[in-house]
């Protein structure tokens, strides 16, 4: 046993990264058109308030992000911490005790959430005993993948680890001080912090949820398999540490930029804007990493669908990352802020980058954890990579375009004062481009559906891997 | 000790660390070292490694 990978729960993970990756994306799609339709599931009857808007929404934003990228994160995380360590990892227990355990966190959510069970706090709405839950499960999680460093061959800590290591500790720290909260029944709780206190945490959290699940673990996943699919080392390993350091030094102090213009006093307001400005340079810095380690063999990116779905994910990290902190400049954000435009950005965000990075990380996966040379069609990949990127622009475009429009819109007066158009005139405005964003959002969707399909026929010409052997000698 | 005196001496700590962290990262004796550690993921097993990619 000693001798080969866990490869197990990496398979168990990537499966379910596919599963709830389709779950998370249709919620996503009838949630599109619920605001183009908005009485379309009242026809349900007595079904209709478990699919009402307010209820799925949460539902769509936890699925998404905890179960299809959580369960990307863990099957890449301990994928990558096994062979860049060349150990085994530290306990099967363990990692079947993590992933049965995330699933029924995810269970828990999928049914609590539309029965309007909520903590009211944007990506942690989960009540108490689901968050006691979590963070069992998360430091049996921290356990599993520090425990498998510890015993490692190799002398260095290969970088993505430092990426994964870090992403760890700081939601282990966020979710137990955002979810300090004080039980009243078993499906109700108070949050231990009240008023301004109380957003501010809130924010530091779903900031630094945005910050290090959504960037830095991924961020790892990207420094270990774009140099595999691109058969060459990350450009510069140098810049990958300063990369890595300044991420952490900066993202921290970043979340008070989502409460510009609130009780939140001002200086903290201008630190926020302040700190998210400066993260242009890690994140420029670490983009431009991933991209230049095609230098020299930029013709791959011709013939190969999965490095297609790798850079166009870095470029889109990129693009998001730019818009972040031109977002929370005070100025733009008294625009932006309560429109569609931030639609846009997170989905650019999560989308374009956390999707397809996950995607096309899986596709570099899947054959090896099934014993097969390559997937089942690569026609198929390169299909799915346009519906993706074709996908995405048309959500993104969309959202902007409709974000500036309301923005405008709000803040236009008459020359008395008074305010040029009803609320009402505004939402009007959004239909062509909630159309648009639906047809998006169906087209990302539905590449997943054929992403499911070819995963499928892989593995039903596969055979499970349970003997990938450590190599034995050790070079330094 | 104030709050105030307290964060700016974290502050200048946390940025020295860094401009520490930036000197050892490009110093010229870490060069090969850090070389090789780029090539960790491309240590396999050559069973496997004799697959095509």
């Amino acid at each position: 046993m000693e001798a080969t990978y866990n490869y197990k729960v990496v398979r168990q993970f990537a499966i379910m990264t596919i599963v709830w990756g389709i779950v998370g994306m249709l919620v996503g799609v009838i949630l599109a058109t619920q605001l183009i339709w908005p009485t379309l599931t009242e026809a349900l009857g007595p079904l209709a308030p478990y699919l009402s808007y307010g209820r799925i929404r949460p539902l769509h934003t936890n699925a998404v992000i905890f179960a299809f990228g959580g369960s990307a994160l863990f099957a890449t995380s301990l994928y990558i911490v096994q062979r860049t360590c060349q150990a085994r990892l530290l306990s099967d227990g363990l990692a079947s005790f993590v992933f049965w355990g995330w699933q029924l966190v995810i269970l828990l959510a999928a049914l609590s959430l539309p029965m309007g069970f909520t903590t009211g706090k944007e990506y942690a709405e989960l009540e108490w005993p689901i968050d006691l839950l979590i963070a069992v499960v998360w430091i049996a999680y921290a356990v599993l993948f520090f425990g498998t460093i510890i015993k490692r061959k190799t002398q260095h800590i290969y970088v993505a680890n430092w990426f994964f290591g870090a992403y760890i500790v700081t939601i282990t720290i966020l979710h137990v001080v955002n979810s300090a909260e004080l039980p009243v029944t078993l499906t109700k709780s108070y949050s231990a912090y009240a008023g301004v206190q109380d957003a501010m945490v809130q924010w530091w959290y779903g900031h630094n949820a945005v910050g290090f699940f959504l960037t830095t673990a991924f961020l790892g996943m990207m420094y270990y398999f774009i140099p595999k699919q691109a058969g060459r080392p990350i450009f510069s390993y140098r810049l990958s540490i300063v990369h890595f350091w300044a991420l952490n030094f900066i993202y921290m102090w970043a979340g008070p930029h989502h409460l510009l213009y609130t009780a939140l006093p001002d200086w903290a307001q201008s630190l926020g804007m302040v700190f998210s400005l400066m993260l242009i340079a890690p994140s420029w810095g670490g983009m431009m990493n991933g991209i230049m380690t095609l230098s020299g063999a930029w013709h791959k990116l011709r013939t190969d669908p999965i490095l297609k779905f790798l850079i166009t994910a870095m470029s889109f990290y990129g693009m998001s990352t730019f818009e972040g902190p031109m977002m929370s400049v005070k100025t733009v954000n008294a625009l932006s802020h309560y429109t569609e435009w931030n639609i846009a950005h997170v989905h650019s965000g999560a989308m374009g980058w956390v999707a397809m990075i996950s995607i096309g990380s899986l596709y570099h996966l899947i054959p090896r954890l099934f014993g097969r040379e390559e997937m089942y069609s690569i026609k198929l990949i390169n299909t799915h990579f346009w519906m993706s990127t074709i996908g995405v622009v048309l959500y993104i475009a969309a959202m902007w375009i409709a974000g500036v429009a309301q923005g405008l819109m709000w803040r236009a007066t008459n020359s008395d004062g008074t305010l040029t158009y009803s609320f009402a005139q505004s939402v009007n405005a959004m239909y062509p481009f909630y159309t648009i964003r639906l047809i998006g959002g169906v087209l990302f969707f539905a590449g997943m559906l054929l992403m499911a399909y070819n995963v499928w026929k892989t593995i039903a010409a596969g055979k499970a891997v349970n003997d990938a052997r450590i190599p034995e000698a050790v070079a330094a | 000790m104030d709050a105030g005196l307290l964060s700016s001496i974290v502050t200048v700590v946390f940025f020295i660390l860094f401009v520490a962290i930036l000197v050892w990262a490009f110093y010229g004796g870490n060069k090969k070292k850090f070389e090789d550690a780029g090539n960790l993921p491309f240590q396999e097993d050559p069973v496997e490694v004799r697959k095509p990619d």
